[in-house]
């Protein structure tokens, strides 16, 4: 059974910052919870033996040239931005550190 | 607890994660220009950004060759095996500093593996460090935490982000735990992270200053009672932005542990961030081995599969190892043990190497950097590489060999460089400090001496040659100093006898 209760999506969005209705998180803790539940039913059939996937078609070496190409202006980075101060993103204080 | 009395009772572990920024000219995963970029200028927050960066909906990363080949060039320098196949993974945690939740590094395929790095102590006993694992990952932005009465986390009412640095392609490279290093864990570790810097700069991957964050070191230390056996808990301390404060935070740490441990109490397993202005560290987050980053293989990158030709191409382009370098150049400069360790010691050997590049002779470049430099960067608690270029320490040397200043003089021009007034001939001409060389400047200025000295005078005309100190004293200081004081003495004994 999965472990995603409406608690824990609550949680996760307070993270994310993402406001979520009683309604959504309802219905998020059921489609969540289903994923995980068929993730778990994988885990179940993948054995030690079987190599992990990271990516459906077997390729690799895929790299870009070291030259620098078009940037964002200020205006474009921040318009998406809740908050920022004109140059800056502006977030609530959160208790933690950098990585 | 006093140093020697924690060593006494306890043996110090130490593990150092060391991040090194590569100077590509675009970031890690995307072609936005890489602010750690060599010969980069700092630029406005958030103008070095492009959607991948901010992981917006639709953008996907595309790792950057020149990085990767970085990567391994710095992988085969530290003696390690380059990963046939090398995967990204992500690393997920909630924090604003990268705005995708997550942070692309490798986890179970690094790029590198199984190395050693050769470290010199400053009495010549060399010291194998062995390394993990050296893997890729990106840097992540900038915050600023405003409000609050301190400017840090604690209190803080909001915090800026500048994703600039987000992005920026990193190598952190792991050590294997290292016991053995007893009293001297401090400086091999600080000896640790300057042969660390070396090779970085001998491969010529990035401009590797700390006080940029180039290069910077989380440093992990644990105690051991004697005779136990056991391994302590250990703490990690960030934050450690200078080779200096490399060795005084291990000893801090150290002597703090071990007060804590002799006392009945326990080591809680946390980063601990060193303060430079104070001297200690204080308690961060607290950290177990069981934080859960939910590592997984990146669905957006696909593996990195260098090929032996690549890997031998990188091989054969490494540069001589630093440490043979070494011994190159003490011979080339013809220094003895005790000059070469002094340049060593002061972790000055590129300074001094530059500076001779730049056609200074190697017994001036020495004195300069190790003596008046290193003296300024002391009192000022910062390197002697942050003060002043190569270069301009060579066109110093060059004024004072042509004449044109005196040592004393070119002490007052090396501090209007260091204070930024432009190149020491700026500085010369700004100050009006060269050497008076005219001769009937200073004739003028000894017959006034003598003149005023008749006793000295009759002195020096009966072989009394020491006593025309006096007038030498009474000329330079009518010179202001500048004059040459021992082309001042020859004129002396020329005008007595006249």
């Amino acid at each position: 059974m999965s472990e995603i209760t409406p608690d824990v999506v609550r949680h996760l969005a307070g993270l994310a910052r993402i406001a979520l209705t009683e309604s959504e998180v309802a219905s998020l803790t059921g489609e969540l919870g289903s994923i995980v539940d068929n993730i778990a039913k994988v885990s179940e059939v993948a054995t030690p033996d079987v190599e992990g996937t990271s990516h459906p078609i077997p390729l690799q070496n895929v790299f870009r040239a070291d030259i620098p190409g078009v940037t964002l202006t200020t205006e474009q980075a921040l318009a998406g931005a809740p908050d920022h101060d004109g140059s800056r993103f502006r977030v609530t204080a959160i208790l933690g550190e950098e990585q | 607890m006093d140093f020697d009395k924690a060593l006494e009772l306890f043996e110090p572990v130490l593990g150092f994660e060391v991040h090194v920024e590569l100077g590509t000219a675009t970031k890690m995963f995307s072609d936005a220009p890489n602010p750690a970029a060599f010969g980069a200028v700092a630029a406005e927050p958030n103008t070095q950004i492009t959607p991948v960066d901010l992981g917006l909906p639709g953008s996907l990363p595309v790792v950057n060759e020149q990085a990767v080949r970085y990567s391994i060039s710095l992988g085969l320098a530290l003696g390690c095996s380059i990963a046939e196949s090398s995967r990204f993974a992500r690393k997920n945690y909630f924090y604003p500093d990268l705005a995708k939740n997550y942070q692309i590094s490798q986890f179970d395929e690094p790029i590198a593996y199984d190395g050693s790095v050769e470290v010199e102590l400053s009495d010549g006993r060399s010291f194998t460090i062995e390394i993990e694992r050296a893997h890729m990952e990106e840097d992540a932005g900038k915050l600023t935490h405003v409000g609050g009465a301190t400017g840090r986390i604690q209190g803080a009412e909001y915090s800026l982000v500048d994703y600039n640095r987000a992005g920026v392609p990193l190598v952190e490279i792991v050590t294997k735990m290292i016991t053995g290093a007893e009293k001297d864990a401090p400086e091999l570790a600080k000896a640790y992270v300057s042969a660390i810097r070396d090779i970085v700069v001998a491969l010529g991957i990035s401009e590797a200053r700390m006080e940029r964050g180039n290069l910077r070191c989380d440093a992990n230390i644990s105690l051991s009672p004697r005779g136990s056996g056991t391994l302590g808990t250990r703490t990690e301390t960030k934050n450690v932005n200078s080779l200096r404060s490399v060795e005084r935070a291990i000893r801090y740490e150290i002597q703090r542990q071990a007060a804590i441990l002799a006392a009945g109490g326990t080591i809680i397993q946390e980063t601990r961030h060193w303060h430079e202005d104070t001297g200690v560290t204080s308690a961060g987050r607290p950290k177990s081995d069981a934080d859960d980053y939910r590592y997984f293989p990146e669905p957006d990158l696909l593996p990195v599969v260098p090929g032996a030709a690549l890997i031998e191409e990188l091989r054969a382009a490494l540069p001589e190892a630093p440490s043979l370098r070494r011994r190159r150049l003490k011979e080339a400069w013809g220094f003895t043990d005790l000059e070469f360790q002094d340049v060593l010691n002061s972790n000055l050997l590129v300074e001094v190497e530059q500076t001779v590049a730049e056609g200074a002779s190697p017994a001036q470049a020495r004195k300069w950097w190790t003596g008046e430099i290193a003296r300024v960067a002391n009192e000022r608690e910062v390197e002697p590489g942050s003060l002043v270029s190569p270069e301009h320490v060579s066109e110093l040397i060059a004024l004072i060999e042509s004449g044109d200043l005196t040592d004393r003089l070119a002490r007052q021009v090396l501090e209007g460089v260091i204070a930024g007034e432009g190149a020491p001939h700026h500085v010369v001409d700004a100050r009006g400090l060269k050497v008076v060389s005219d001769d009937g400047a200073l004739i003028a200025a000894i017959d006034e001496a003598l003149a005023a000295q008749p006793d000295v005078l009759e002195k020096i005309r009966d072989g009394k040659v020491q006593a025309a100190g006096a007038v030498i004293g009474a000329v330079m200081k009518a010179m202001r100093g500048q004059a040459d004081a021992a082309r001042v003495r020859e004129l002396v004994l020329e005008r007595a006898q006249q």
